[in-house]
Parts: structure tokens; sequence; C-alpha cells
């Protein structure tokens, strides 16, 4: 376990109760606003000190209230992005990225060609966009060559086509700059494209802590991730280019076209496929527009408190789920234990939710 | 200089070595109290707050009258310095800059500290998290950001010290080449028949100080906001 994390603070009408563990790769702390997760960073940075509890990165221990250790924030050694990107404003972006003693020699020029900042070394934080701002705090924590990466929620206060330029870079940075990462968001679109390792919180308590796709593929947890935007992820490959503009891939269940992926063939993806995209049926359709067709088994139905259904559909050992009526699932009667066939319009998924595989670690 | 005699030039120039040494010596102290005015949280910084506020609502006169009570030859402090170190203040030109001092750090103070207030404290946090110190935190970060402010604070405190009269002449009196700087002067000069074009004299420069002063102040406290902008 890379982080290991057991604490317990109260604030002024909110009590915090957490303990979790994660392995190497990308940690995502997924929870509303309110929730704890932004002083679960801070406890673990050590700009917050909670009433009792043990922190741990790589086995090495930051705080033990028991045995009264806390190591100080600049000996922690832990890189921090902040929301708000808190550049030096008197310097430019290269004495940005060198701020940190241990910023040089070839780190430096790999970290600039990841995040793409040769151009801006020499303006300052105030000649910025907030894309670029963010991609330099990111250097910058990068380039402290941390044990670990606290990002809390570095994309919250951008634009939506900011963000798109700046997933990439966080792509490339999770899978090539091999730190681990604790990051924390609300938003299941980036829990889904980055996370590895999925923490839920809520009220001040971890709800469920688990693989990615286990969490993002249960139906129990749809309501938490948010109706709209719940998803489960499927692993491919990508086959090849159509001139038609689509890209063919080698999914569980047969192949999915999906419009142009800015992926070579043969590379590994993971795609989010969002459970309101989804239609089922309980005989194989045809003469639908829709390309792809999927065909799996009922695992389990979740029922809320609304007019839907969430179900969870097994394709070959990977999980779809999708948000029906419930008058639609009474009509088809479904049941678990059924096969049936999933209907997925190509053009429902985005860019934005492609991604790299998530790594074994 | 052709501008002024003898006696005036006298008088500027002490003025001129009492401000130097005043804001010199409680350049320190000013930014210390700023620092923990605007960033401490601690019982009693209220009353810090208050204390150090105090000369600029006392009449000058009793803070000049206090400083004599403590720090004369026969008060408890002053004794006490004189027969340790050898060192007396009172009716000397080194008094003249402590009055000058007192009188000044309310306003020192003020600048620095609001420049201070202006710094995210957010960005001390992020140095910290790249592994800086608090020395190198302050050095590095705050200083440079609120250098504009601590500039403007130590010239108004000048343009403070050069001007200070009651206390002044309350603490060490008004002794020529001594103790009497340019508004003790001034006050000299109108006592005796025929004085007003020396007391005049040094009025243009004591407004010309003062002008420049809140000039320089305001142009530094106008950097400190923009360098907080990152421009």
């Amino acid at each position: 376990m890379s982080l290991s994390v057991a604490i317990r603070h109260s604030f002024a009408g909110f009590a915090l109760d957490v303990g979790f563990a994660a392995p190497a790769g990308v940690t995502v702390l997924f929870g509303h606003s309110g929730s704890g997760k932004s002083t679960v960073v801070k406890a673990v940075a050590g700009l917050l000190r909670p009433d009792a509890g043990r922190i741990s990165v790589n086995g090495r221990v930051l705080l033990d209230t028991a045995s009264r250790v806390s190591v100080p924030v600049h000996r922690r050694g832990l890189g921090y992005v902040f929301q708000d990107g808190r550049l030096f404003p008197h310097m430019t972006v290269q004495g940005n990225l060198t701020y940190a003693r241990r910023a040089t020699g070839d780190r430096f020029d790999s970290v600039v060609d990841i995040l793409g900042l040769g151009r801006l070394l020499d303006r300052r934080p105030g000649a910025l966009s907030g894309g670029e701002a963010q991609r330099v705090a990111i250097g910058r924590a990068l380039l402290s060559d941390p044990a670990m990466l606290l990002m809390d929620e570095p994309l919250a206060a951008l634009d939506a086509p900011r963000k798109a330029e700046i997933l990439p870079f966080l792509d490339r940075l999770c899978s090539e700059s091999g730190v681990p990462i604790l990051y924390v968001t609300h938003a299941v679109a980036e829990v889904a494209r980055l996370a590895n390792h999925i923490v839920l919180l809520e009220n001040g308590r971890v709800l469920r802590s688990g693989p990615a796709a286990q969490l993002l593929a249960d139906p129990a947890l749809v309501p938490h991730m948010g109706v709209r935007d719940a998803g489960a992820l499927l692993n491919a490959r990508v086959v090849a280019h159509h001139p038609d503009g689509l890209t063919e891939l080698a999914g569980p269940g047969g192949p999915l076209f999906l419009p142009g992926v800015s992926r070579a063939p043969g590379d590994r993806i993971r795609v989010r496929i969002l459970a309101q995209d989804v239609i089922l049926t309980r005989t194989r359709p045809k003469g639908l527009s829709a390309l792809n067709i999927l065909e799996g088994t009922i695992r389990t139905m979740h029922h809320g408190d609304g007019p839907g259904v969430v179900v969870q559909l097994a394709v070959d050992d990977e999980h779809l789920l999708a948000r029906i009526t419930r008058r639609s699932a009474e009509t088809l009667e479904l049941a678990t234990g059924q096969t049936c066939f999933a209907v997925l319009k190509s053009v429902a998924v985005s860019q934005v939710d492609i991604a790299e595989p998530a790594p074994n670690p | 200089m052709a501008f002024l005699g003898p006696d005036e030039w006298q008088a500027v120039a002490l003025s001129l070595k009492v401000a130097c040494l005043a804001v010199a010596a409680s350049l320190p102290f000013g930014l210390g109290v700023a620092l923990l005015l605007a960033r401490g949280r601690f019982p009693g910084r209220h009353l810090l707050n208050g204390i150090v506020h105090l000369p600029l609502i006392l009449p000058p006169v009793v803070t000049g009258y206090v400083l004599l009570l403590g720090l004369g030859r026969r008060g408890p402090i002053g004794g006490f310095l004189e027969s340790a170190f050898g060192i007396v203040l009172a009716f000397r030109w080194t008094g003249a800059a402590l009055a000058a001092a007192i009188m000044a750090f309310p306003l020192m103070v003020r600048a620095m500290r609001l420049a201070i207030e202006s710094v995210d404290p957010g960005l001390e946090e992020a140095a910290a998290t790249l592994g800086a110190s608090r020395l190198r935190v302050f050095f590095t970060v705050t200083l440079p950001l609120i250098l504009p402010g601590v500039i403007a604070g130590a010239i108004l405190a000048f343009a403070k010290a050069m001007g200070e009269f009651g206390a002044t002449i309350t603490f060490v009196s008004n002794i020529p080449g001594e103790t009497r700087t340019v508004p003790s002067a001034i006050y000299a000069f109108l006592q005796v028949p025929g004085g007003e074009a020396s007391a005049l004299r040094l009025v243009v420069v004591s407004v010309v100080v003062a002008m420049a002063a809140l000039v320089v102040s305001e142009v530094m406290a106008r950097r400190v906001t923009a360098r907080v902008a990152g421009r």
C-alpha cells in the first residue's frame, strides 16, 4: 500500500472519521462538496493537523498522534497541486518550476516536455491562462521529486475547454511519471478517466473503497455518482481506423465502433459507457441505426427511489451499466440471470470518456 | 547649502540623522510586530495592536513624559542602562531618535501590516509543500512580495520621524546641535524676533520631505498590488 490513512477530526458541526489504504497508481478521493475530501488531503500534506490518527506514505509514518509524531509540511516530501494553482506571482514560470531544491537536471526537461511548458518558461503567472497556470503548478509539484502527488480538485476552477486541454497531460503524467497520485474530485468524468482506485466519501465517512472498475460498475453506487454521470468502464483494443471516421475496437463481447479515437491501432484503452446511453433489448435487434450491440447476462438490478432501474450486465468478464425505467424493466420482464443485448450509439461516447487502461500495480 | 543658514542646516542634518537611526533601529521590530498582527493568532493580539497605536492617539507630550519617567537618568530603565552599559538617552540625539521611532512606529507597522495581509497565505503553504522551511518561505516568498510595503512603511516612518516635535522636546529638550531637530528649530526661531525667515525656510524643507515621502510610499503600495497579482 502506498498510502494508508486513518484520521479523526471534528469541526463545528462536522465530524470526519476516515480510514483507507490506497495502492500505487491513481487513487481518487470522490465525494460531494462537504464530504471531507479536502480535509483528508490537507491532513496528508500536513496543512491540517487532525485531532487523532495515523498517516503513512510508502511505509514512512508522517503522522501518528498516539506517539506524537507529526512531520512538518516541508519535510513530508509530497507534491501538492492546489485548486487555485498558487504560483508565486513574483517569479517567472521557470522560477516557479525550480523553486523546490530538488528540481534540477534532466527531470526538469522531461517534466517541461510532458506538460508542454517550453514556451511559457519566461512568462509571469499573471500572463498565463488558467489551464497553463495549472499545468505549471503540476510541473512545479512534480519537480519537487515527491513520494506522492496530492491533487486537490486541480481542474475544478477551469472551464470545459481548459479541462479538455489538461486531461491528456494528466493521462501522460499518470502513466509515465510513476509517482502515486491522490486525486480529489467531485467530477465523475475525471474519476472514470484517471482512477485506478476509488475512495468514496460521504459526510466525513468512507462509504466504499476499491478498484475503479469495480466501483464504477456497481449499480448500488449509481446514486452517489449521480444518475446522469454514472457509467462503467470497458477495456478495449484499437483495431483499425475506418475511412468513414469510425474507429473499430476489440472489446468484450465483440467489436465496438466509436467516432475517431486518437490512438494507434494496437493501443489498449478504456472507455466509459454512460448508463443512460445504453438501451436494453431481449432479442438481438435488427434494422437499427446503432452500431454497437453487446450480448450479456444480467447480474443485478438496483431499484432506486425514482422511476429508474440500474441494470448491471456482465459482458464476458467485464461489466456494463444500463439505466432504464422501471416500466421498461417490467414490460421486458427483465430478471437476474437473463441474457439480453445492450445497444449503444457510437456517437454517445465522447473523447473525454476515453483513457489509458488501468495499470496493474 | 546656500538656501539654508548654518543653524538651519544643522537642524536639518540632525533631523536626517535622527530619522535615519529611528527608522533603521525600529524596522526589524516594526516588521516583526506587523507579522504578528497580520498572521499571529494569540491571546493579547488586540492588546498589542492597541499598544502599538497608542502613540498615535496619546498627546505626544504624554509619550515624551512617559519616556522621561522611564528612561531618564533617574528612571528605572534609564538608570539601569546607564549603570550597566553607560547608555544615556535623555537629552541626547539618540533619545530624540527613540522618541521619533516610537511616534513613527504605528505608521510603519500599519503600512507593513496591510502589505502582509494582501499576500495569500496559500502561497506560503505552497512553498512549504515544495520543501521550503519557514525561514526560506519568509525570505523567498513573503518578503519579496511585501518588500514595496516594507519600503513604504519605512519612508512614512522616516518622514514622521523628521517632523516629530512634542515627544522629542519633552524627552530630550531643545539643545542646538544635539536635540534641536527641524520642528524644534522652527519653534525656537519663532520665539526670537527676526526668526520668521529661517522658520519659513525650514517649513519649506518639511513640506517637501513630507510630500516626497507620501508620493513614494503611495507608488510602493501600488507595487505591492501589482506584485501580488503577478504582473
